[in-house]
């Protein structure tokens, strides 16, 4: 019975996995200003003083426009990079891969400061430009996990039965490549954009005196009598950013469909 | 069509790699590579208060190391990246087995996904969450006590179990997939040959399986295990500010102190110590890695 044990680890460590998420909307409808059992009963003020946060808009416009910058930019940069490392062999390929997606394993207090100092000294103000800067920088290599997987799925004799038949090397691109990675683009982008919503560390070295979302979720978490309204903002999230997944990996799975490759499964 | 040597270099794969890659690559060069170069040179500068003065010197990383502070503080945070990757690759290994040996084909990157969802939800949020879960009054000890079990709560908080705890949470999915990956890569028919040489399953398990998949734990470990020394957030919030680790001094000494040479030096070594760490973990295991060729 080896195997029904395995499953029910599988179920416990699922548990293990979710509980803090499933504990958000508990607190979010609880009206009770401690977060502590037993429950008090149920309320929507915690979510009506969400709407009325001016500061909370604030923020969240930053970063949403952080958040759609960096995709933009990620998926761009991740493109050029796709491209070339599943269509092109050349000598210090595997060195200027490894730059690129060191960001991945490097700890972001490390790209954090060094990116400050830069910074600093060259006399940029600090803003959320400069947040941009380093979103990208993190959110570049997610980019480019995906857009792999999407490239390196694609039929090489495609392209060259194009070019015989007298389509330019861009021609080629736009009329061939570009519709049959299109599900990859799309799905690295709203990788990208909810890794940019997400980030905290950067936001919190790099954005001077303008908060982001998570900047202010962390500054609020000090104050006990804003948790409630945090849990109701983190239950927000959740479902927000569960749906931007569903849709990027919709989209990651049609493009492999597309390209009539194996599904190899998962973003990393 | 003249063939002077760059005309056909341009032509070339190797051109044309290049210059795919190059803004990308620049990007990286610039925002990375300088950056990464700088905090190093940082490092070896002197501090003048609110300047930082280019003479060479090697007081920072005496400072640094002379300070008792400096140290504990360095070896509390490999000590809790160490605690954090064996909880997270000893939980996640079962996980990949699962999926990889049990689970139908068709129902693999549903379970991936499911897996992968948690990680991609507010970092700050699921970290606090923890908190929630193991204070005083919280989820632990209310049930607990509610049960008749205990009489008076339990202390988690501001422990180095409790970091371990909300750090091996976060990376899950970081230990899960590479391990995934190795074990999907392992031929079925050498664990039935395995079998029918007569070993037990479990020995088949400790002779064949495993051995294969150590590429994908050797880099779960590593791609736990370096980025949790420079986690920031969850020793202010778990730890409670008590227990910082190495993230903690360098924003300190970098923003609060602004004493940039002295962080960057921090920094540097944090690094060096990782790295040094890593390699020594990849060179013990460096049968494996062979075998993976």
């Amino acid at each position: 019975m080896k195997f029904s044990g395995l499953r029910a680890y599988a179920f416990l460590y699922l548990v293990f996995l979710y509980a803090p998420i499933a504990l958000l909307p508990v607190f979010a409808f609880n009206d009770g200003t401690v977060i502590a059992f037993p429950l008090k009963g149920f309320t929507l003020k915690w979510f009506a003083q969400l709407f009325e946060n001016e500061t909370l808009a604030g923020a969240l416009t930053n970063s949403l426009i952080v958040a759609f910058s960096t995709s933009v930019l990620a998926t761009t940069l991740g493109i050029f990079a796709a491209r070339s490392a599943t269509r092109y062999n050349y000598p210090g390929k595997a060195g200027a891969m490894g730059l690129i997606m060191l960001p991945l394993v490097l700890p972001e207090i490390i790209v954090a400061v060094s990116l400050l100092v830069v910074l600093l000294a060259a006399g940029v103000p600090l803003s959320i430009l400069t947040v941009i800067l380093g979103h990208v920088l993190v959110a570049t290599p997610y980019a480019i996990a995906v857009l792999n997987a999407a490239f390196s799925s694609l039929d090489r004799s495609l392209e060259e039965a194009a070019y015989d038949l007298g389509e330019t090397k861009w021609s080629t691109f736009r009329l061939i490549i570009l519709p049959l990675v299109t599900p990859g683009i799309i799905s690295s982008a709203l990788m990208a954009f909810t890794i940019s919503l997400d980030e905290f560390i950067i936001a919190f070295f790099l954005a001077g005196e303008q908060t982001t979302l998570p900047t202010y979720i962390y500054s609020q978490l000090r104050f006990p009598k804003q948790i409630p309204m945090i849990m109701a903002l983190g239950t927000v999230l959740v479902v927000c950013s569960v749906m931007l997944l569903a849709t990027a990996e919709y989209f990651r799975r049609r493009g492999i469909a597309k390209t009539g490759a194996k599904d190899t499964g998962g973003f990393l | 069509m003249s063939a002077s040597p760059i005309r056909r270099w341009a032509r070339s794969e190797a051109a044309s790699g290049w210059f795919m890659v190059s803004p990308t690559l620049i990007y990286a060069m610039l925002l990375l590579a300088a950056p990464l170069a700088t905090i190093f040179a940082y490092s070896f500068f002197k501090d003048g208060y609110l300047v930082v003065i280019h003479e060479f010197t090697t007081q920072n990383y005496i400072d640094a190391w002379s300070d008792p502070i400096f140290r504990t503080i360095l070896f509390r945070s490999v000590l809790v990246s160490a605690l954090v990757t064996l909880v997270t690759v000893l939980l996640a290994f079962p996980i990949a087995y699962f999926i990889s040996f049990v689970v139908p084909a068709s129902n693999k990157s549903r379970w991936l996904f499911l897996i992968t969802i948690p990680f991609w939800t507010s970092y700050l949020i699921r970290v606090f969450q923890w908190k929630v879960i193991l204070n005083f009054n919280g989820v632990i000890n209310s049930t607990l006590q509610g049960l008749g079990i205990i009489d008076s709560p339990l202390q988690m908080l501001n422990s180095i179990g409790a970091i371990a705890i909300t750090l091996a949470h976060a990376y899950a999915p970081f230990a899960i997939l590479p391990i995934f990956v190795s074990l999907e890569k392992i031929d079925r028919s050498l664990l039935e040959a395995g079998q029918d040489l007569g070993e037990s399953k479990l020995m088949t398990f400790w002779r064949v399986t495993l051995p294969l998949a150590m590429p994908g734990v050797i880099g779960a470990v590593m791609i736990v295990f370096i980025p949790t020394i420079g986690d920031y957030v969850t020793p202010e919030l778990i730890g409670g500010g008590k227990l910082p680790m190495v993230a903690n001094m360098i924003q300190k000494d970098m923003l609060k102190i602004d004493n940039k040479p002295l962080g960057a030096a921090v920094a540097v070594s944090a690094m060096f110590v990782v790295a040094a760490v890593s390699l020594l973990f990849l060179f013990l295991n460096r049968r494996f890695l062979k075998v993976g060729k």
